[in-house]
């Protein structure tokens, strides 16, 4: 088997990493906090970074209308099949494919991922701005608009009291490498047919 | 310019009274203000100490936690009195901790904590303290720094010489400073000579739970036992007591029991205690003692009521005891780390009387008696003398040891703290205490490795040391730095009842462990719960059982009816809460009892009868959150011949 094969193989494999280790994890800071409040994002799963997390977050963001962060939300079925799938058509394109084939993967991953990333912010911004009316306490931007409280999708940001910051993990190092994997298969592909 | 004055004329006093003291006392005094003592005691806001210390209350009859070297106040933990602050001793689940033979006791007078150890070195797992009044050892559990086990001591009175814990925490060790007829009987006091007996008691202490059980007592001629401390290194498996009133005199005891030149302190050799018992030579007696035990999980006391202990007569059974003939009423007695010297300090002396293990053993092989007391044999007084510091200061009461061969005594009387050398007895330095020092405590200091950094005085008498608070005055601590040649006085610090002992440790030792919360799904309450959805009121006749939730920032329910005059309403309250230093409170309007502070995953219990038809309030008493002031609720309480059926909501309209 070519080189480019194994390395199509590799890529499909690692974007199993995503079962192993969260994707994304959003950490909440404050003084009274001297032990941030996390929460980790697996692929099917909400978790505490620290035990009782996301019950303490919950408790925070009730007084401003937020909604509890939900046990399960119907991605956490639909994202792990969507990676077994693409898992299994890698690693047979790998075995089979050849170069093309590796592009074809690599951009249907990145749809993917892109679409994975549009799906979290708008659950993001629903969560950030879908709130009870009779909040507890009711804040309003400078524009007289309703205050949201969304967290950043990527980087830090200063929510009232909070600093939230909201960065990839483990898991989404796995997936961006196993996605690269297969670019790299697909150049080294192009390559070795040139080469024949 | 005042205290300078009266500090140089005791000094002068003293100078007259002692012929050692050569007056460089006032060059000291000037030396501690030259010094940076303010920059020694200063712990930046959020840093933390180096040592916690356990502080006992004396009358307060708690156990207070400070930090060294700041001398500021953490938690004072309830032992053995009613704290409302806490609902120690009010609510349901801790009332049995305070059961006893004689029922219900809610004080006691807490003298002499001490740390657990393993391997004769302090591992920060437990403290116990004696209650002197009505004879008990309690245990504090330093995960939770919470009384977990208050054990009675049955056929002791004023339970003075404890609670000592052996170089594995094999054993807490406790001494009667009464004598009393044993068993108690109705008999003239004038017959107390020979009928009148002490008990030395022996507390196993389990190695994995720390469950304690009063293994055996050993029974003892009639003198008072004052102090004791464990052997350790060679002397493991010794234990000494200091006695005085060898007379057996039962009035007028500061002139009656002050007439022997020597007392005693009695050497037990607890490892041949364990051999009688293998050859079941203790005698079972009958005996009615409370052991009160609290269990972390259900959150919940409760009290055995024991009735027979296993006895050891010191008479009867030779090789058990031999005392050691020391001068003038000796007070504390005290071990040094390697377990070789044990010091008598002689209350009604100048002198520091030493004896040393070695040559004990030595006089016992020799078989060398000078007499005996009761069957107890008696060594002489020179065979077992190591040395003696003299002339040290007037009336020594206890020592303590650095580890770098240095012992520290306190001198009531002379008011000071002498530093002197183990082997040559000299003495090296003295400071002195504001005023008439008692015990003195050097973390660690009843181990094999003391930490040799300070040494906490405390102190008897206060006087104008601080601002006036009318006749009762605060009572304080001082604090030296010993790690110099010279001790420096570094801080004086207020402390809660009458500090009367302490045991330090390094806090890293113990913090690590320190908890955080109680976990929801361990608790075992039989009224607890564990979601907002198991709330509920039950009505059995006139008991009244509330299922109630708390969690920022309501109660859950908050509206209750259905309650009538003459019911007995018991509140169950469970804090849903998993997040550090979230407790919250609660108290209700004319309830006869304390308010609850509840840990987070912990479930308290109160009862409330209501006497008077109305609508009454409860509301939340700790500080929760943002909307505390809004955690509230009402119950309505109908005539006792109402039909209205029991309901409770929160959050309806």
């Amino acid at each position: 088997m070519k080189k480019s094969n194994w390395v199509m193989i590799l890529g499909s494999i690692l974007i199993l990493g995503l079962f192993l280790f969260p994707l994304w994890n959003i950490r909440l800071e404050a003084p009274q906090y001297p032990i941030p409040l996390g929460m980790d994002i697996y692929i099917n799963d909400f978790a505490d970074e620290h035990p009782h997390d996301i019950k303490n977050i919950n408790l925070m963001n009730h007084y401003v209308g937020m909604k509890y962060i939900p046990e399960t939300i119907p991605e956490f079925k639909i994202f792990p099949t969507v990676i077994i799938v693409m898992f299994v058509l890698g690693l047979l394109i790998g075995i089979k494919g050849n170069y093309k084939w590796f592009m074809t993967w690599f951009i249907v991953m990145i749809v993917l991922a892109a679409a994975g990333i549009y799906d979290f912010y708008l659950w993001e911004s629903d969560y950030g701005h879908d709130l009870d009316p009779k909040a507890i306490m009711k804040f309003t931007n400078p524009d007289g608009s309703i205050m949201g409280f969304q967290p950043p999708l990527f980087g830090s940001k200063d929510i009232l009291n909070f600093r939230a910051h909201s960065y990839p993990q483990l898991g989404a190092y796995f997936l961006a490498l196993g996605i690269a994997a297969s670019f790299v298969a697909y150049i080294l592909g192009r390559k070795e047919q040139r080469k024949t | 310019m005042r205290k300078l004055s009266y500090f140089i004329l005791s000094g002068l006093l003293l100078a007259g009274m002692i012929s050692c003291n050569n007056g460089s006392k006032g060059d000291k005094k000037k030396g501690a203000l030259g010094s940076n003592a303010a920059e020694k005691v200063y712990v930046a806001p959020g840093e933390y100490d180096e040592y916690y210390a356990f502080v006992s209350g004396g009358f307060s009859g708690q156990l207070s936690v400070y930090g060294l070297p700041s001398g500021r106040l953490f938690k004072v933990i309830p032992v053995f009195s009613q704290d409302a602050e806490k609902a120690w001793g009010y609510n349901e689940e801790t009332k049995p901790m305070l059961n006893t033979s004689h029922g219900f006791i809610p004080w006691d007078d807490s003298h002499h904590p001490d740390i657990s150890q393993t391997n004769g070195v302090v591992d920060g797992r437990w403290v116990f303290i004696n209650g002197n009044n009505t004879p008990r050892i309690a245990k504090i559990d330093l995960t939770t720094f919470e009384t977990t086990e208050i054990i009675e001591i049955p056929n002791s009175a004023g339970n003075h010489s404890s609670s000592f814990v052996t170089e594995n925490t094999e054993y807490v060790v406790a001494g009667t400073r009464f004598s009393v007829p044993i068993p108690q009987r109705d008999i003239s006091i004038k017959e107390y000579k020979g009928n009148f007996k002490g008990t030395l008691s022996f507390i196993s202490v389990d190695p994995e739970d720390g469950g304690m059980d009063l293994k055996f007592q050993i029974m003892m001629p009639g003198f008072d036992y004052d102090l004791a401390h464990p052997g350790r290194g060679a002397s493991h498996g010794w234990f000494f007591f200091s006695t005085y009133n060898t007379e057996e005199a039962s009035t007028l005891m500061e002139v009656n029991s002050s007439q022997n030149d020597k007392d005693f302190i009695a050497a037990v050799n607890w490892k041949k205690a364990e051999e009688y018992i293998k050859q079941g030579k203790g005698k079972m007696m009958p005996a009615k003692y409370a052991h009160n035990v609290y269990d972390e999980k259900t959150h919940m006391a409760t009290s055995t009521m024991k009735d027979q202990v296993l006895m050891l007569d010191a008479s009867e059974l030779p090789e058990l005891v031999y005392l050691l003939p020391t001068p003038k009423s000796p007070h504390g007695c005290d071990v040094d780390p390697t377990g070789e010297y044990i010091v008598g300090n002689g209350k009604l002396s100048a002198n520091l009387t030493v004896h040393s293990f070695t040559k004990m053993l030595a006089a016992i092989e020799a078989e060398k008696f000078e007499g005996d007391a009761y069957g107890i044999p008696i060594l002489s007084f020179e065979d077992v003398l190591a040395g003696v510091v003299e002339q040290a200061g007037l009336g020594p009461l206890h020592t303590e040891f650095d580890g770098k061969g240095n012992g520290y005594t306190t001198f009531f009387i002379s008011s000071e703290v002498v530093k002197w050398k183990v082997g040559t007895w000299e003495v090296i330095d003295r400071a002195p205490c504001y005023y008439s020092v008692g015990h003195l405590m050097i973390p660690g200091g009843n181990s094999r490795e003391p930490f040799g950094d300070y040494v906490l005085a405390m102190n008897k008498i206060t006087k104008d040391r601080y601002l006036p608070t009318g006749p009762e005055v605060t009572q304080s601590a001082q604090l030296y730095d010993i790690r110099g040649d010279k001790m420096e006085l570094l801080l004086d610090f207020p402390t809660v009842g009458e500090p009367h002992y302490a045991a330090g440790i390094r806090a890293d030792i113990v913090m690590k462990n320190s908890k955080k919360i109680f976990k929801l799904e361990e608790n075992e309450h039989p009224y607890a719960i564990t979601n907002e959805g198991e709330t509920k009121v039950t009505r059995n006749g006139n008991e009244v059982h509330i299922y109630m939730s708390t969690i920022r920032s309501h109660f859950n329910p908050d509206n209750i009816e259905g309650v009538k005059v003459g019911d007995k309403v018991y509140f169950h309250v469970t804090n849903l809460e998993q997040d550090y230093d979230v407790p919250h409170g609660i108290s209700m309007i004319g309830a006869n009892t304390s308010e609850l502070l509840i840990m987070p995953g912990q479930t308290e219990t109160f009862v409330w009868e209501p006497k008077q038809v109305g609508v009454w309030p409860f509301y939340c008493t700790d500080f929760c959150s943002a909307l505390h002031q809004e955690m509230q609720g009402y119950v309505r309480v109908s005539p006792a011949s109402s039909s209205i059926e029991l309901s409770w909501s929160l959050g309806e309209d």
